[in-house]
Order: C-alpha cells, then sequence, then structure tokens
C-alpha cells in the first residue's frame, strides 16, 4: 500500500472514531445552550404578563392557552405558598402539525390585588429527533468533506514533498555498479531526505569504490600472475629437456599440463577483467567476413581431425564498429566451441550476412540451458579441460561491442550474433 | 614463421598482416599494449613488428623491456612513424633486431623480416637441414637426399619448427601455436596434433629421411637428427 494510502486510511478510521463523540458532546452543549435561552426568554415573558395583567385585568381571565402562549388561572393562598418556578418539558397539541408537540413551558405563581394566580407560560421547542437527525446529516457531510479535503491534500501536498524521496528510490532502482550514474536529487527543506540523500550518496560512493578497486584487482592480480606462469613454463620446458626418467618426465608432463590450463584460464580472466575496465574503448570498424574466413581456415584441420562437415555462407557484408582486437577472440572462441562441443560426423555450419554472424552445429540432442551457458565457470558434463570461460569471453565481448547475442536451439545449437 | 604485429593504425596492419599471409605465414595482430603484452608473456613468435608509438601511457618501448625480463627471443623490428636518431638507438639498445622508418614498402619489410628470422633462428642461412633433410625457406621447399618431400602447409610449418628446434624438446602447445594460431589450445587437442605428427612421420619414413620424432610423455616431440 502506498504511504499516502495508508496514513489516508487511518485518517478515515480515526475520524469515524472521534467525529460521532466529538458530535455528542456538541450535541448536549448546544442543546443545554438551546433550553437556557428558551428559559431566559419565559421568565422574561412571565415579567411582561405579569405587567400587563397589572394594566389590563381582562388578562386575568385567560384560563386557555388557546391562541396565546400562557394560561392564568386563580389559585389559593396555600397553593401559592407551596409554588415554585418550575421550567418543564411537556407536551402540546399544535393545530398546524395537528399532533402534540414538545414545549418548554414556565409554571409560576404571582399575585395581583391581594389574589393569588398561577401562570403557565410555553414557548415551541426544538423536536429533538429532528435535530439529531440533521445534526447526523450535516456530520455525515462534514466526515465525507474532511475526507475529500484530506485526500486531496495528501495528494497535492504529500506528492509534492515526498517528491525527492520518489525520485531517489526510482533512480535507486535503475542503479547498476557496472555503469553507475551519479544519482540526480531534488531541492527539498525536509532534514530527513536530505540525510538520506547524504548517506545514499555516501554509501554509493563506497560501493562504486569497492567494486573498481576490486574489478582493478582481479586486473593486476591476472596481470601480475601472467609473467611468473610464462616463467615457470619456460623453466620447466627446459627441465624436461635435461636427462629426466620416464617417470620424471610422467610427472613433470603432468605439471605443465595443469600449468598450461592455468595460464589459459588466467588470459581469460585477465581478458575479461581488461573488457569490464572498459580497456576496449576504442573502437574501428571491423570487417567480419574476412576475420571468420581466416579463422575457419585456421580450425580447417581440427575440424576435419575431429570428422566434422563445415561448411561456410556468405550472403552479405557484415561490418563492426568494435576495438579490432576483439572479433578474433570472439570468433575464435565461438568456432572452438562448435568444433569441441560435437561428435565424429556432427557438422558446423557457418554464416555471414549482412551485419550477422551465426554459428550453427550438431552436439548434444538437447537444447543447452541458454541462461546458464554465458555464465562465468559454467560447465557442461565431461568437460575437465574446459576453462568454462569460453562463451563468457563471448559474452562479454558482445556485450561491451553492443552486439546482440542469442542462442537457440533447432534440432542444433544456433549463436547468433547481430547488431 | 609466426609473427606479431602490434600497430595501433588497424588499416596499416591489416595491410602487412595481408601481405604476410599471403607468403604463408601466420600472423597475429595486436591493437595496443596490453593486448600486446599479453600476447608476448603467453605465446612466442618469430618476429615481432612492434610500433614505438602506442595509444596509452605506455609506449613500444615498454614491451621491449618486457621481452628482456621475460628472457625471450622473438626478433624484434621497429616500426615507427618518426626517424629519429634517438629513438633508434633506443630500441636497438632494448634488444630489437631492426629499425624501420614509415612509410616503407611491404616488399623491403618482408625482407626484413625473412632476415631477422634467418639471423635468430638459422645462424644466417637462408636453408636449414637436419640429416639429410634440407628446408629451403624461401621457396619453402623440403627435400629428403635432393628430392622434394610433398607436404601441405601445416606440415611444412610443424616440420620447420622442429627442424629449427632440433633436437630440442618442443613443447606441444607451443607446436600448436605456432603452426595454427594463439587461439589454438593444445590442451584439448593433443589427440589432433599426434595425428598430425603421425602422418608427417609416415611421409618422412617414405621419402627415407634418416630423421625420426620422438613424442615425450605427453610433454611434446622432438626431432632426432645425426
Amino acid at each position: 500500500m502506498k504511504l499516502l494510502n495508508h496514513t489516508s486510511s487511518y485518517f478515515s478510521i480515526i475520524l469515524l472514531v472521534i467525529i460521532p463523540v466529538w458530535a455528542g458532546l456538541f450535541y448536549f452543549a448546544m442543546l443545554d445552550e438551546i433550553y437556557d435561552s428558551m428559559d431566559d426568554g419565559l421568565a422574561n415573558q412571565k415579567l411582561l404578563i405579569i405587567g400587563k395583567a397589572g394594566r389590563q385585568p381582562e388578562v386575568l381571565n385567560k384560563g386557555d392557552f388557546d391562541e396565546g402562549n400562557y394560561a392564568i388561572q386563580p389559585i389559593s393562598l396555600a397553593e401559592a405558598k407551596n409554588y415554585k418556578d418550575v421550567y418543564l418539558d411537556t407536551l402540546m397539541y399544535m393545530e398546524n402539525e395537528k399532533d402534540f408537540e414538545p414545549v418548554r413551558m414556565l409554571k409560576t405563581a404571582f399575585s395581583h390585588q391581594n389574589q393569588h394566580y398561577s401562570l403557565k407560560v410555553t414557548t415551541s421547542m426544538v423536536e429533538e429527533d429532528d435535530l439529531i437527525f440533521e445534526l447526523l446529516t450535516a456530520l455525515i457531510w462534514l466526515y465525507l468533506g474532511l475526507m475529500i479535503t484530506i485526500l486531496v491534500l495528501n495528494n497535492l501536498l504529500l506528492k509534492k514533498i515526498w517528491r525527492p524521496f520518489n525520485l531517489l528510490i526510482q533512480q535507486l532502482g535503475q542503479f547498476k555498479l557496472e555503469n553507475p550514474r551519479p544519482l540526480l536529487h531534488s531541492r527539498t527543506k525536509v532534514d530527513e531526505f536530505n540525510t538520506l540523500h547524504t548517506a545514499v550518496d555516501q554509501m554509493l560512493t563506497t560501493s562504486i569504490s569497492t567494486y573498481h578497486s576490486q574489478k582493478q584487482f582481479i586486473e593486476n592480480a591476472s596481470h601480475e600472475l601472467q609473467t611468473p606462469l610464462a616463467m615457470t613454463l619456460n623453466k620447466l620446458e627446459l627441465l624436461a629437456e635435461t636427462s629426466l626418467s620416464a617417470e620424471q618426465l610422467a610427472l613433470l608432463s603432468s605439471a605443465l599440463d595443469n600449468l598450461t590450463r592455468l595460464k589459459r584460464l588466467n588470459q581469460s580472466l585477465l581478458l575479461l577483467s581488461r573488457i569490464d575496465n572498459q580497456q576496449f574503448s576504442d573502437t574501428k570498424s571491423v570487417n567480419i567476413n574476412d576475420i571468420t574466413k581466416r579463422l575457419l581456415g585456421d580450425f580447417e584441420d581440427l575440424s576435419i581431425y575431429r570428422q566434422l562437415d563445415t561448411t561456410f555462407h556468405e550472403s552479405g557484408p557484415c561490418t563492426w564498429k568494435v576495438h579490432p582486437d576483439l572479433p578474433s577472440i570472439l570468433i575464435s572462441n565461438l568456432l572452438k566451441n562448435a568444433i569441441i562441443h560435437n561428435h565424429p560426423g556432427g557438422n558446423v555450419n557457418v554464416v555471414v550476412g549482412t551485419n550477422f554472424l551465426e554459428v550453427r552445429n550438431s552436439g548434444a540432442g538437447q537444447p543447452l540451458d541458454g541462461t546458464k551457458i554465458f555464465d562465468r565457470f559454467f560447465k557442461g558434463d565431461n568437460e575437465e579441460n574446459s576453462t568454462g570461460l569460453g562463451l563468457a569471453v563471448v559474452k562479454a565481448i558482445a556485450d561491451h561491442s553492443g552486439i546482440k547475442l542469442t542462442y537457440s536451439y533447432n534440432s542444433e545449437h544456433i549463436f547468433r550474433l547481430s547488431l | 614463421m609466426k609473427i606479431l604485429i602490434v600497430e595501433d593504425e588497424s588499416v596499416m596492419s591489416d595491410n602487412i598482416a595481408k601481405h604476410l599471409r599471403e607468403e604463408s605465414y601466420l600472423v597475429e595482430q595486436a591493437e595496443d599494449y596490453h593486448s600486446a603484452l599479453d600476447k608476448i608473456v603467453s605465446y612466442d613468435y618469430d618476429c615481432i613488428l612492434l610500433d614505438i608509438t602506442l595509444k596509452g601511457p605506455r609506449s613500444g618501448f615498454h614491451l621491449l623491456e618486457e621481452l628482456k625480463i621475460l628472457e625471450k627471443t622473438d626478433g624484434v623490428i621497429i616500426i615507427s612513424a618518426k626517424d629519429s636518431l634517438d629513438d633508434k638507438i633506443k630500441g636497438l639498445d632494448l634488444g630489437a633486431d631492426d629499425y624501420l622508418p614509415k612509410p616503407f614498402h611491404l616488399a623491403e619489410l618482408l625482407a626484413r623480416v625473412k632476415s631477422v628470422y634467418r639471423r635468430r633462428k638459422l645462424q644466417g642461412r637462408n636453408s636449414i637441414t637436419a640429416g639429410n633433410l634440407n628446408i629451403d625457406l624461401e621457396q619453402r621447399l623440403i627435400t629428403v637426399d635432393e628430392t622434394p618431400l610433398q607436404v601441405n602447409r601445416k606440415e611444412f610449418d610443424i616440420l620447420n619448427y622442429l627442424v629449427i628446434n632440433k633436437n630440442r624438446l618442443v613443447n606441444k602447445t607451443a607446436l600448436a601455436e605456432h603452426v595454427w594460431g594463439d587461439h589454438m589450445d593444445a590442451a584439448d587437442n593433443f589427440e589432433f596434433i599426434y595425428s598430425q605428427i603421425k602422418n608427417l612421420r609416415k611421409k618422412l619414413k617414405v621419402s627415407g629421411a634418416d630423421l625420426q620424432i620422438q613424442a615425450i610423455y605427453g610433454i611434446g616431440y622432438k626431432l632426432l637428427a645425426q
């Protein structure tokens, strides 16, 4: 759930509780105030009526409410003595409503020329059920109004306030350590966001520099290994020329084989890290047709020895803008792969067309896992001698040079490189 | 013969490579210092054509120094756009065999490559012998007791390499790289090389050559000659 909706839903629940409580308090406070002011009005009327009775004695004969809102009746002294001013709620028949309606009534007593009278003054009262209904309706509107206001404010305000944050997470989602781009920060007055920006920037700077130094370390390590490896191989070869027993030669042979494998592995690692470290960024237009033809010639003996039927078909010119040292590594790795992972009587078909190169070969009778074959150190079964880096090198060169590399299987393994 | 061209102008490099390949040489190319260094460390070449001015902070002189450290015997011809005496002296001091200022004729370059090869590998001669077998490098002709021996290009290269290193152990990896190129991994293909050697042995036997190619415990081969 979005933060925005999260806060909104909290608000809606909290308001749903708070507003009725607040409405109840408001209702009673208001009612109290209304009674208070009605009672004041009745007390005032009482004084007016008594005053009027003094001037117009016929008023004293008004025993019923009729059209007026008061009634006067004579009472005994004893009754008058017990009389106290009483305000009460009662019902009275209303002609207009044709029903008994609540009224507020003041019962009081007064004396006029030694005669005691009781006086009842009424005033029509608020209809409580109507009031509650009106209040409820108003509250619902208020609630809806508040919710809409909150939603609108959230959407406008919070969106604006959270924009730096959203911009940041959007950029972090697209961030790649291999190809880092500095993060754009929109200005904000929010301290938390500024702290977050600083923290993220620092973290990324550290990560990028660690990543770079590790990449550099791999390159330096393989580079430094090269010379001692080559020297060791040379010295061992010299040793092999001295008079050694068959047993010693067998040991030496095994050591040489392993060292040669190590040398090849190191070469591939060095190449991969050089590609990673952008040391092949200098590009030129390279004719792929010629290179493919030449390499096929170099591999001809090997494929004849392996009893493979090799075909080469040129359907158009293929020119890639790449570092000139890379295509021959790329293509020789692909060809080697097609020749080695094959069976006697199998075939290797190479097609160079307008800006594409396709190497198809027979081999294992089922598709390879296209998601794994280009992984570094991925090895199929029975591939003790393989470094597991050949196709990884192909992939690295293709990616680096902006060439699309795809693998598919259609009764033969198809590796296709295209622009 | 196996040649490495270290040259950052790819058109120039391709031209030289094309010309040398027409002479049946095995040619590898490197565009910059790092690629060149990787190749020099890992492989052996009969001749390196080295452009002194390379892109980046390191020049061809650094490569000459590396060759010295590695105790390599590769012949080196410096090809340079600068015909400066200082560079020439510095290059030759660092172990280069020759210095050829650009522009040059490809024919001249070829003559110098051959000359370096003769000096380095053939003690200055044009042909090399082992027993009753003779290899004329100029003609690319093998004779046994004056009778020509028919071999294909790869067989010629194998035999040539073995004869130059006669009575010495030749590593099978080095042999494969020397004949088929740097991308050939002998570890995967020892049997393949073995089958090539077998063919060659057969031809040598038929022709009556009094030499023997001895296999040495999976390490490589040794050409035994009187």
